[in-house]
């Protein structure tokens, strides 16, 4: 919200600096985001009064403007049509900065010969000084203009543009930021004082008010005008509107606006003479009923929707639009002036549900004051007659189905120090609290009192919120810093984070790219997961309001976020790429939230990376990508095993289940070439998924310590014979099975030349190892001899010679 | 017979020594035709058995060989000592070839960030905890004393999740703020409480150089008798002074969010123009950080703890902002556009 300092400083002297001002609000909880200083560049320009305007010779549209500057009177060309001899106006001498009026850059006024009439300085618009961006004619100043005054002394303003939060609905108006002033300087808040004559005629004899929906219309409050006549309002308050950033439209609705802006009270002025039946009635909306609003829309309501309506249809609605049918026109005469009050949420959702917000609806959708409405309307109804003449029907409407009670609370100095760690005393307690209009009454204890809560402060219901107005008016620099001093709570062990921990940092270690990527995806994209084109297996959970359609489904795998990314990455690396993310993946659950499981995926792009000078390293494959997982296994202490398996994503027949402790955990494999094709990858890759919510209770037992050997172990290679088809896995598990046999590690696969068609020969090392004694050579023979025997029995393998 | 075989050995051996060009091939050399186990102590041990007629022949020649061995061996221990200056420099390097290659990989900065914060908190004794992503929307906002149509959710606008229940009501949504969690958490545990917890958090927005609709948040929460907000600021003074350094300027003000009271925003001092006002602070000369406070008595009260006994302050700040801080990147969009030439820097 924009307030000017100019008109705050009518309610509340300013004594500081702007930037302490300024600072100190920001301090208390009312950002100021910005000063803007109006006039600041306005040198050389003064207020003047024109004396004589007569024909120039050599154009017709122009003329030439004589200006009393008080010292001395200046003649200059002007093409303005709104030149009028008296009218006090701006006039800048050469050397003055303005804003070009066609271009909208800052020139300095030079020294001009116009159409062989030579002329020194200029009449200006308000654009020209850059208060608005009207250009037709002149800017007019208000006849009480002091001649010969500098302008920004006379216009000169700073404004303020305000964060105001939500809760301090009170804060949206010049008043409310006064009483903030008052409460943080100490200088005396002077609010303006109503009075004015009425008419002999009750209000009640031109309208009654009915409200059907006491639930969303506390009150209701009007005042009536007769024989007003409508016009442009006067400068001081066309100015007032503009430097907050509204647009007047003419003395009535300038008049609600500006006591809006004033009070924080959203006010609406009826046409009487549109209002059918001389009655108003606050209503819920019919379902489908139409209404042609101020801005020419026809709107479709339901019964969401306030109306206030008359005997007929609907003439507003409430709190956020006025209708076309009872606008205030240049006819108009008599004048309905309606502050009420409504429910916070119909406004809200009325003005969500028709797209459609107002200054109005912006405040009361916030809560605002019951006590407000009659305050305000009196101050309007004041203003109105002072600026539009007419008559005041004697008396108000006030319907006020909602008041309430309000109870006051009580506040110790004990319960400060609790929640600020401060000692605040009483008194000091005290004088804060009257700044800010609250009332304090004494009570039996002389460390607490009653505090009575100021009708406009709608935010504060208990002690806590009265702690805060203390502490923000002390400061929060006075609080003093302290460190949590109680003993500390019991924790408990988190095995999902530092299994994540340690996973991270191995693939770190690998040569792997942590990357995150979003949580939500397209069903294009979970598509181009698997051969055939449908969604991958499981039940994507959809976003009820996407903003996009890249981002309409809750990732149910981490792969196609992790594809993309490499796929976009291929086009500027030259190989190497490998990336991995832990996150989180979402699956439909019945009528429940979404189970989240975690999941850690890995990518390796198939093409080694930058050349070396020692030679090309070898292809990445299959074991490559498999050695990764078993890394990882070895770095968690644990051992996986594999075994052949079908996934859609993957390619038949090179793709893996990844297993520990007998459970499948995840998947490793080489991409599908139509996924990888889908993707737009250029090169074949692998892809490891492990679900770390299965490896997890695997990963979190701790081991056993294993004390090293004593004795000397004896190793034995030996070469074996067996069918093409035969899986290393069984060999390998019957070796690592027998006794004595401490490691095994196969160093040699070889098919071809010297071994028989149909066969490969596999070769191992065996580490044979005792703890208790220092093998012989006829013990390890004995027990290799037992091997053979079984790998022959059961595998067929026989000992290559 | 036996003499032809040492003169085939003395042949290979005088070869092989012609070829050693270094100490450790020389000990090797010795080893094999002078050790314990060559040829020649094999011959010369086993002279016993052979037929006395060739006895005496193969004993002296085998002897001379061995003589001759040793002195060979001899010399070219001295020759290699000699020659060792030349043969190093010969076998001089450029080091200024680049060295063989390790793929190394890098952590997400965020992920890096995370860790750093998690670190600093876990040291003042915070646990970490996590949270759902998903989450209802009475943890999102009702239990943080923000009702339907409170004005203040208008500060989060949210993603739901598509699933209505039989009222009609839309019960799911992705969480805006990681405050649900304070909520989960003393659910289930009582005072004292000291956990803070990262995670993804979702809003309805357009994204520009400022602003994603997914980011990561780190929430703090204590729950204990005797917490006060001098406490909050001890220990976001200190979490400020480790993270950013000492020298930074901190500032406390009043703000508003509707699960605290007092609420407060912690600011630092513009790193870039050092409080004198620029660009990236908006001309204020302060950087927000996060939003804080005292734990609402609404919020308490909600979870059966007593707010007349219990006191506790609550934190939460965005997580991406600090590397943009410190690293000067001025585009948040790049953190989870994933383009390795901007990851690789972190
Ligand atoms: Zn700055």
């Amino acid at each position: 919200m924009k307030v000017s300092l100019k008109w705050l400083s009518e309610y509340v002297d300013i004594t500081a600096p702007l930037e302490k001002l300024a600072e100190r609000l920001t301090m208390a909880g009312v950002e100021v985001n910005e000063t803007q200083v109006i006039g600041a560049g306005w040198e050389n320009i003064v207020v003047g009064k024109i004396v004589s305007v007569d024909a120039h010779p050599n154009a017709d549209r122009l003329r030439l403007a004589t200006v009393d500057l008080g010292k001395q009177q200046i003649t200059v060309v002007c093409g303005a049509p709104n030149l009028a001899v008296g009218d006090k106006v701006v006039f800048a001498y050469v050397g003055a900065q303005l804003v070009d009026g066609h271009t909208g850059e800052i020139i300095q006024l030079k020294p001009a010969n116009i159409r062989g009439i030579a002329s020194e300085g200029m009449v200006c618009s308000e654009k020209e000084l850059g208060i608005s961006d009207r250009h037709e004619g002149i800017m007019v100043l208000s006849p009480e203009a002091p001649i010969g005054a500098p302008l920004s002394e006379y216009l000169g303003d700073a404004i303020f543009d305000l964060d105001i939060t939500p809760n301090r609905p009170d804060c949206l108006s010049v008043i409310g930021i006064a009483r903030e002033v008052t409460a943080l300087t100490g200088n005396k808040l002077h609010i303006p004082e109503v009075h004015y004559g009425e008419l002999e005629d009750a209000i009640d004899s031109f309208a009654s008010v009915e409200i059907i929906a006491p639930d969303l219309c506390p009150r209701y409050c009007a005042s009536l005008l007769t024989g007003v006549k409508v016009a442009p309002s006067p400068q001081w308050l066309q100015q007032r509107l503009f430097a907050c950033g509204m647009r007047p439209i003419n003395n009535i609705v300038d008049v609600t606006n500006y006591v809006m802006l004033e009070y924080g009270q959203p006010l609406h002025a009826f046409d009487y003479g549109g209002i059918r039946g001389k009655q108003i009635i606050v209503r819920r909306a019919g379902e489908g009923e139409t209404i042609t609003t101020l801005d020419g829309v026809e709107r479709i309501l339901n019964q969401n929707i306030l109306v206030i309506a008359d005997k007929e249809r609907a003439i507003a609605i409430a709190g956020i639009m006025g209708g076309l049918d009872t606008e205030v026109t240049d006819d108009t005469t008599t004048i309905l002036i309606e502050s009420a009050n409504f429910n916070q949420a119909v406004i809200h959702r009325g003005s969500i549900s028709l797209r459609l917000s107002s200054e109005a609806s912006l405040r009361f959708e916030k809560g605002l004051s019951r006590d407000l409405p009659l305050v305000a309307l009196k101050r309007a109804t004041q203003l109105m007659l002072e600026l539009s003449g007419g008559k005041v029907a004697r008396g108000l409407i006030d319907v006020y189905p909602g008041k309430q009670q309000r109870e006051p609370i009580l506040l110790s100095t004990a319960q400060v120090k609790r929640l600020l760690g401060i000692e605040v005393d009483v008194s000091e307690m005290v004088k804060v609290l009257r700044l800010l209009g609250f009332g304090c009454e004494q009570t039996e204890s002389s460390s607490q009192v009653r505090v009575n809560v100021p009708w406009w402060r709608t935010d504060i219901n208990c002690t806590a919120d009265l702690v805060e107005e203390v502490a923000r008016i002390i400061g929060y620099d006075s609080i003093p810093t302290t460190m949590l001093s109680a003993p500390l709570p019991i924790h408990k062990s988190m095995p999902m984070l530092s299994l994540r921990h340690k996973l991270r940092s191995t693939l770190v270690s690998c040569g792997f790219q942590e990357v995150l990527t979003y949580s939500l995806t397209s069903s294009e994209m979970m598509s181009k997961l698997s051969p055939e084109p449908h969604l991958m297996g499981l039940t994507p959970i959809k976003v009820a309001n996407p903003m996009s359609r890249e981002q309409e489904y809750l990732r149910t795998s981490l792969r196609a976020g992790l594809l993309s990314v490499l796929a976009r990455n291929e086009r500027y690396m030259e190989g190497g790429i490998r990336l991995f993310e832990i996150g989180k993946t979402f699956l439909l659950q019945e009528k429940d939230l979404p189970q989240e499981r975690e999941m850690l995926c890995a990518v390796l792009s198939s093409l080694q990376p930058e050349l070396s000078w020692q030679g090309k390293a070898g292809p990445v494959d299959f074991f490559v990508a498999k050695g990764i997982i078993e890394t990882l296994s070895s770095r968690l202490k644990l051992v996986a095993s594999f075994e052949a398996s079908e996934d859609e994503g993957l390619y038949p027949g090179r793709s893996a289940h990844i297993i520990i402790d007998n459970k499948k955990i995840g998947v490793i494999g080489e991409l599908h070439p139509k996924v990888s094709e889908a993707f737009e990858l250029t090169e074949s890759a692998y892809l490891i998924e492990i679900d770390l919510e299965r490896l997890l209770p695997h990963a979190a037992s701790p081991k056993k310590y294993q004390p090293t050997p004593r004795y000397p172990s004896m190793i034995r290679d030996i070469a074996l014979l067996v069918d093409e088809q035969r899986i290393y896995q069984q060999i390998h598990t019957i070796i690592q099975d027998s006794p004595l046999v401490d490691q095994v590690a196969l160093f040699d696969v070889y098919s071809g030349e010297q071994v028989p068609e149909g066969k490969k020969s596999l070769a191992f090392r065996i580490t044979y190892q005792s703890a208790t004694h220092t093998l012989t050579d006829e013990e390890v023979d004995e027990v290799q001899q037992q091997i053979l025997d079984r790998l022959s029995r059961e595998l067929g393998a026989t000992l290559r010679a | 017979m036996v003499l032809n075989q040492i003169e085939e050995l003395a042949s290979r051996a005088f070869d092989e020594l012609g070829k050693v060009t270094n100490s450790r091939e020389l000990e090797a050399w010795r080893v094999h035709y002078l050790g314990r186990k060559s040829n020649l102590t094999q011959i010369l041990r086993s002279l016993a058995t052979l037929p006395l007629g060739e006895r005496c022949g193969v004993g002296a020649r085998a002897n001379e060989v061995k003589e001759a061995f040793e002195a060979s061996l001899a010399e070219k221990k001295k020759s290699l000592e000699q020659g060792l200056p030349l043969s190093l420099q010969r076998e001089s390097l450029d080091v200024t070839l680049p060295g063989q290659q390790v793929l190394l990989g890098r952590l997400h900065p965020t992920t890096q960030i995370l860790d750093e914060i998690c670190d600093i908190f876990s040291g003042m004794g915070f646990q970490v905890v996590e949270g759902p992503e998903a989450e209802w929307e009475y943890y999102n906002f009702e239990a943080l004393n923000m009702p339907v149509d409170h004005p203040a959710r208008d500060m989060f606008a949210t993603l739901w999740i598509d699933f209505e229940t039989e009222a009609g009501d839309r019960p799911m949504l992705l969480r805006t703020h990681t405050s649900p969690v304070q909520i989960r958490v003393m659910e289930k545990s009582h005072p004292p409480i000291r956990v803070i917890a990262p995670g993804r958090v979702y809003r309805y927005e357009a994204t520009d150089a400022t602003h994603e609709w997914m980011f990561y948040q780190v929430e703090g929460l204590a729950v204990d008798k005797n917490i006060t907000l001098a406490d909050l600021k001890g220990t976001l003074f200190e979490f400020a002074r480790r993270l950013f350094g000492g020298g930074r300027k901190v500032r406390f003000r009043c703000d508003y969010f509707p699960f605290v009271e007092p609420g407060v925003e912690v600011a630092i001092d513009c790193l870039v123009c050092g409080g004198a006002g620029c660009r990236l602070c908006g001309n204020s000369g302060w950087i927000e950080i996060l939003g804080a406070g005292m734990v609402h008595p609404e919020v308490l009260r909600r979870v059966d703890i007593d707010p007349e006994v219990y006191s506790g302050f609550a934190f939460g700040m965005g997580v991406e902002r600090i590397p943009m801080l410190r690293y000067g990147i001025d585009d948040i969009r790049l953190f989870y556009s994933n383009d390795l030439r901007f990851l690789r820097q972190f």
